[in-house]
C-alpha cells in the first residue's frame, strides 16, 4: 500500500505522548481558517511512500521511544488515506510500537473503523462546540465529532481532544467549558489541550499563493490561554 | 599500611599501592535516590558568592581581564598567599595573590606571553624578559624542529591549533592522591620507581624517565610548600570532608600554576569526595548544608581559575575557557552505579551559585544510570544549559571505570592515561587543495603534491585524489605533532600533573578533523548531484556549479551518512600508518570546539554549497539548517560515526526550543531522558544539550550587559555566551534550532 506523505518529524514531543515520530500526510478535505499547514491540503503533492518503508523509518527511533512514545499520523487528515494508515499502524502494532492517530473527525466509514482496531490513542481537533460555527467555519457538521467520539467510545480508545484557540471565533469561557462539557460526557476522553492560534505560517500561505483566512485575526496571549486552561481544571 | 586519618575506611590494596579506584570501590555509598535532599545555598555562601559576581561584572567591564601581575612568573610559591574573603571562605587557594588577577606564563613561549599582556594594555616586565632571554622556551624547541612543510601547512591553515606556542594541557592529574595519601607518600612511592629504573640500566628512554622523576618530586615538595603559605600542612592523608577538598584543591592549584596547558581538566572528584562527606555526616560532624557548602566553596574556586590568553587563541577557544572537566555519574564494573549523593551537589551548584560555564561538568550516561539521577541532569540541562553528556558503556569497556574528560570529549584512565593533544586539521580545506593539485586558492600557496588541476568531478576520481592527499597530510600531521611532544616534553614538562600519574603511563595522541560535515555533504553531491568546477584566471578552482538534489548528513540517510562514517575510518587508518613520539596510540576526534569559525574563514566555497569564508558546522555537527527531518533524525546520523574510530570523541550538539521538547516541565525532562538513552543507546558518543530559544541569543547579542550569566554548551563544552567574539556569537544563533511543528 502506497501512501502520499507531507513530511516527517522525527522528534514529535507535543503531538501525543511522549517522543514521537510523526509523519505528516498529504490531502485534506477541509479548509480551515486557522490551518498552519496549507501545503498538505493539496491530495495530490507529497512524497509516495510504502507503509512498509515509513514503518522501517519509524523504527530508527525505536530507542527513544521509552515507555510512552511511539508513531503518530498526523496531516493534512490521515484518514482520508485510511487503508494506508491501517496498514501502517498495523505494523506498528506488529513491532510494539504505540499508535496515535491525529484526526479532525471527518469522516466515520468501515475504513475508519479498521483504522481504529489498530490505533491506542486518538488526537481529536475539535474546531469549535456549536453546530452553526461548525457549518460556518468548517463547512460539515458537529455531529461527525460526536459520532466519531461515540465510536471511539464503544472501542474504549483512550481520546485526546484538542482545540485551537482563536481570539474572537471560540476564546470565551462558554465556549472552552462547553468543550470541557463534551469531555466530560465521553468516558474515552482522558485529557483535553488547548493550542493557541499561530500565525507563523503565513510565510506558507505567501508561498502558494493563497490567502491566509484568518491573517487578521491576533494570536492569543499567554495569559488568555493560562486563564482558558484554568477553565479546564 | 595504615594511617589515623582512614579511621572507618574500609581497607584494601589501596593501602598498600596508590590505587585511588579501589578505595573508591570498597567505600563509596551508590544513590539511587532524587534530589529531595539538597540544601540551599547558605547566607554565607551566598555573600561570598555576591562578591565573586561583582569581581566578574568589574572584569568584563575592563574587557575580560581584571588584572596581570607582569613580574611575576607563574608557579606554585612565587605569590603570596590571594583569597576572596580569608575569614568566611572553607576551601582557599588563588593562582596569584588576589582574585581574578592572572599570572604570566612563558614557558610555552614568550612571544605568546608579551603579545597577551600587550592585548589587554599591560607591558610583560624586563625583569621576565630578561629571565626568558637565555632560556629556551617549548615554542623555540619546536621551531628549531619544524620542517618547511610543517610550517607551511601551519601557515596556510590546513593544520591549525597546533599546541606548539602554548601548554599543550589535556593532561588530568589524579589530584584524589594527595588527599588519600598526602604527599609525602607519594614521594615515597616516586623515589622508589626512580631506583627501580636505575636498576634496568639506562638508555634514552630510561634516562629521560628518570630526570622526569626527578622533577615531579622537587615539584610535590614545592606543592607542599605552596600548601604551607596557606597554613595547611599536606603532607599527611586528609582527615575529613573538608581537608579532602582542600588537598585536592591544592593539588589542582599547583597543576594551573605550574601549567596554562589548552585544557586543564579536573578528572573524576565528586564521588572521592562523597566517601569523606558521608564519614562525616556519619560522625555528626557534618550537616547537609555543610556539606553543600563544601562543594560550593569549591566549586567557586574554580570558577576563578584564569589564564592570560591572546585574541588570536581566543578565536580557536572562544569564551576564555579553562576547560575544568569534571566528570560525573557513570556505572561500576560490578553494576552498582558511581553516582553519590556528592554528583547531585556538584550539578546543584549551578543552582546554589547560578549558572556557568565552569567547571566543565560532564554526566557520564549509562542506561543503568538510576532515574533518579536521569531526571535530575536533564531538570539542570533545561533550566542551565550547562552540562554535557558522554556515553558511559561505550568509554568504560575501554578505560574501566574510573576514567575521566580531559577538555570536553576526550576520555583517559585517572592517573593511569595521558595525551598528547594535537587541534585539528582541515578537511574541508585540504578537499580543494586536493582537487586544484597542490594549490591553496586562500593563501596562494603551493602545498603537498602537484598534481593537475582536475577538470570533471566524478565520484571515483575525487575520491581517488583525495585520499592520496589524506595520506599525505596525515604523516605530515603526526611527525608535526612529534615535534610538538618532543619539545614541549622536554621543555614545558608537566611536572605537577605527571606526578599525580603512575610512572609508567600509557600515552595518547589525539589528532582531530574539522569540516567533517562540509566534506562529507561535498561529497554526497559529487556522488549524487552533477557538480561542475569554476576555475579562475590561473586556472584554479574557486568555485562550483552544482546542479541536482543531493542527501544531506543529519538526516538519518546512509547515502551520505556513509561517506561520513568511512572518511572518519580513512583518517584515523592513515593516521596509524606514521609511528608517534613515544610510542602513542593514534587518537581521533570531530571537536572544533568554536574554531569552526575560524577554520571556515580559511576556507573556499565547497561543493556542497557553501560559500567561501563562511563558519563550518561545529564538531560532528549536521551543517546548519541542512535537517530536513527533524532533531532524531540529526542524532541519527551522528550517531553512526563509529566511536572504534574516533577514540578521542565524537562532538555534537543539540539545540532545541523549550515548547518543541513538550508542553510542561514535567514533560521536557522524561522526553530529554528519552532521547539522550536513544541517542546512546546506538553507540553514539557525546551530546550537549541546549534548551532555549534563538529570541534568547538574538537579545543576548544585542543586549550582552541584560544576559551576564547566560550560559550555552557549544562544542564539547559551555561558554558564558556575552565572553563569545561577535563572529562566533552570530554563527551560533545561525545554528539549527529544531523548533516545534
Amino acid at each position: 500500500m502506497i501512501g502520499r506523505i507531507h513530511s516527517i518529524q522525527s522528534l514529535g514531543t507535543v503531538d501525543g505522548p511522549g517522543v514521537r515520530f510523526v509523519a505528516f500526510l498529504q490531502g485534506c478535505p477541509l479548509r480551515c481558517g486557522c490551518c498552519h499547514n496549507p501545503d498538505t491540503w493539496s491530495a495530490d503533492g507529497g512524497t509516495e511512500m510504502a507503509a512498509a518503508e515509513l514503518v522501517a523509518k519509524a523504527t530508527r527511533y525505536r530507542s527513544y521511544f521509552g515507555p510512552h512514545g511511539g508513531v503518530t499520523l498526523s496531516g493534512g487528515e490521515p484518514l482520508l488515506q485510511a487503508a494506508f494508515v491501517q496498514e501502517v499502524f498495523s505494523l506498528c502494532r506488529e513491532e510494539g510500537i504505540h499508535t496515535c492517530l491525529d484526526t479532525s473527525a471527518f469522516v466515520l466509514s468501515e475504513a475508519v473503523r479498521a483504522v481504529l482496531e489498530v490505533t491506542d490513542r486518538v488526537l481529536l481537533d475539535v474546531k469549535y462546540t456549536t453546530e452553526e460555527d461548525y457549518r460556518r467555519f468548517v463547512g460539515t457538521s458537529l455531529s461527525r465529532v460526536i459520532d466519531f467520539l461515540a465510536c471511539l467510545d464503544t472501542m474504549k480508545i483512550p481520546t485526546t481532544l484538542r482545540q485551537v484557540i482563536i481570539p474572537t471565533l471560540n476564546d470565551t469561557a462558554e465556549s472552552v467549558t462547553a468543550l470541557r462539557q463534551l469531555a466530560a460526557t465521553h468516558p474515552c476522553v482522558d485529557g483535553v489541550e488547548l493550542l493557541p492560534f499561530r500565525k507563523m505560517c503565513q510565510v506558507k500561505y505567501d508561498a502558494l499563493g493563497i490567502p491566509f483566512p484568518f491573517a487578521h485575526l491576533p494570536e492569543p496571549t499567554a495569559e488568555q490561554m493560562a486563564t482558558l486552561n484554568d477553565l479546564l481544571k | 599500611m595504615t594511617h589515623p586519618h582512614w579511621n572507618g575506611f574500609a581497607a584494601g590494596v589501596w593501602q598498600d599501592e596508590i590505587n585511588v579506584r579501589d578505595f573508591i570501590q570498597h567505600n563509596y555509598t551508590p544513590y539511587e535516590g532524587d534530589d529531595r535532599f539538597l540544601a540551599a545555598a547558605t547566607p554565607r555562601t551566598r555573600a561570598l558568592m555576591d562578591k565573586l559576581q561583582a569581581l566578574f561584572a568589574e572584569e568584563r567591564k575592563r574587557g575580560g581581564v581584571l588584572d596581570v601581575d607582569v613580574d611575576t612568573v607563574s608557579s606554585l610559591t612565587s605569590y603570596a598567599p590571594g583569597y576572596l574573603d580569608k575569614d568566611n571562605e572553607l576551601i582557599v587557594g588563588l593562582q596569584t595573590d588576589s582574585p581574578l588577577k592572572r599570572g604570566v606564563n612563558p614557558f610555552g613561549g614568550i612571544r605568546m606571553a608579551r603579545q597577551a599582556c600587550a592585548a589587554y594594555g599591560y607591558r610583560l616586565s624586563d625583569k621576565v624578559e630578561d629571565e626568558f632571554k637565555y632560556r629556551t622556551t617549548h615554542n623555540d624547541g619546536v621551531y628549531r624542529a619544524y620542517t618547511d612543510e610543517m610550517r607551511a601547512a601551519r601557515k596556510c591553515h590546513v593544520i591549525t591549533g597546533l599546541p606548539d606556542a602554548y601548554g599543550r594541557g589535556r593532561i588530568i592529574g589524579d589530584y584524589r592522591r594527595v588527599a588519600l595519601y598526602g604527599v609525602d607518600r607519594l614521594i615515597e612511592e616516586k623515589k622508589k620507581d626512580k631506583a627501580n629504573l636505575a636498576k634496568g640500566g639506562f638508555n634514552a628512554d630510561s634516562v629521560k624517565l628518570t630526570e622526569e622523576l626527578f622533577q615531579q618530586i622537587t615539584f610535590l615538595g614545592y606543592m607542599k610548600e605552596m600548601a604551607a603559605l596557606y597554613g595547611y600542612d599536606i603532607s599527611s592523608p586528609a582527615k575529613d570532608a573538608r581537608e579532602a577538598i582542600q588537598w585536592t584543591y591544592f593539588a589542582y592549584l599547583a597543576a594551573i600554576k605550574e601549567q596554562n596547558g589548552a585544557a586543564m581538566s579536573l578528572g573524576r572528584v565528586s564521588t572521592f569526595f562523597d566517601i569523606y562527606i558521608q564519614r562525616d555526616l556519619h560522625n555528626g560532624t557534618l550537616t547537609e548544608e555543610g556539606a553543600q557548602e563544601l562543594m560550593d566553596d569549591f566549586v567557586m574556586k574554580l570558577r576563578m581559575a584564569r589564564h592570560l590568553r591572546t585574541p588570536e587563541y581566543n578565536e580557536l577557544f572562544g569564551g576564555d575557557p579553562m576547560w575544568i572537566t569534571e566528570a560525573v555519574g557513570g556505572m561500576g564494573e560490578d553494576g552498582r552505579t558511581l553516582v553519590t549523593k556528592n554528583s547531585f551537589r556538584v550539578l546543584h551548584t549551578l543552582y546554589t551559585l547560578d549558572t556557568s560555564s565552569e567547571p566543565n561538568l560532564t554526566v557520564l550516561w549509562s542506561r543503568h544510570l538510576p532515574e533518579g539521577f536521569k531526571r535530575f541532569c536533564a531538570k539542570v540541562s533545561a533550566d542551565t544549559d550547562s552540562i554535557q553528556y558522554e556515553n558511559d558503556d561505550l568509554m568504560r569497556p575501554l578505560h574501566g571505570d574510573d576514567y575521566a574528560i580531559a577538555c570536553c570529549v576526550s576520555a583517559m584512565t585517572v592517573g593511569k592515561q595521558m595525551q598528547y593533544f594535537g587541534a585539528r586539521c582541515n578537511l574541508a580545506k585540504l578537499l580543494l587543495i586536493a582537487l586544484n593539485g597542490g594549490f591553496d586558492t586562500m593563501s596562494g600557496m603551493h602545498i603537498g603534491p602537484r598534481m593537475p588541476v582536475m577538470d570533471t568531478l566524478t565520484f571515483d576520481a575525487v575520491m581517488e585524489r583525495y585520499s592520496v592527499y589524506l595520506s599525505w597530510l596525515m604523516e605530515l600531521y603526526v611527525n608535526t605533532m612529534n615535534a610538538i611532544h618532543y619539545m614541549h616534553d622536554k621543555y614545558a614538562y608537566e611536572k605537577t600533573q605527571m606526578a599525580l600519574h603512575d610512572t609508567e603511563v600509557e600515552r595518547l595522541m589525539a589528532f582531530g578533523v574539522a569540516g567533517f560535515s562540509v566534506v562529507a555533504d561535498s561529497l554526497s553531491a559529487i556522488k549524487h548531484a552533477a557538480v561542475r568546477p569554476v576555475k579562475d584566471e590561473l586556472g584554479y578552482i574557486t568555485d562550483f556549479v552544482t546542479e541536482g538534489n543531493f542527501p544531506t548528513y543529519g538526516n538519518d540517510d546512509d547515502r551520505v551518512d556513509l561517506i561520513a562514517r568511512d572518511l572518519a575510518h580513512q583518517v584515523i587508518t592513515e593516521l596509524r600508518k606514521t609511528p608517534t613520539y613515544r610510542g602513542a596510540v593514534h587518537t581521533l576526534s570531530i571537536l572544533t570546539i568554536t574554531s569552526n569559525v575560524m577554520y571556515g574563514k580559511h576556507t573556499g566555497a565547497t561543493p556542497d554549497g557553501r560559500a567561501a569564508g563562511t563558519p563550518f558546522a561545529p564538531g560532528a555537527n549536521p551543517m546548519h539548517n541542512r535537517e530536513q527531518n527533524g532533531a532524531l533524525a540529526s542524532l541519527n546520523s551522528v550517531a553512526k560515526i563509529r566511536y572504534e574510530d574516533c577514540r578521542d570523541g565524537i562532538s555534537n550538539t543539540f539545540s532545541i526550543a523549550p515548547d518543541a521538547l513538550g508542553h510542561t516541565p514535567e514533560e521536557r525532562v522524561n522526553n530529554l531522558v528519552n532521547i539522550l538513552d536513544g541517542y546512546f543507546a546506538q553507540g553514539a558518543h557525546h551530546l550537549n544539550v541546549n534548551v532555549l530559544s534563538r529570541d534568547t541569543l538574538i537579545k543576548a547579542y544585542e543586549n550582552p550587559e541584560a544576559y551576564p550569566n547566560l550560559t550555552i554548551r557549544v562544542s564539547g563544552y559551555a561558554v558564558n555566551f556575552c565572553k563569545l567574539s561577535r563572529e562566533q556569537q552570530r554563527e551560533v544563533i545561525s545554528r539549527t534550532f529544531h523548533l516545534s511543528v
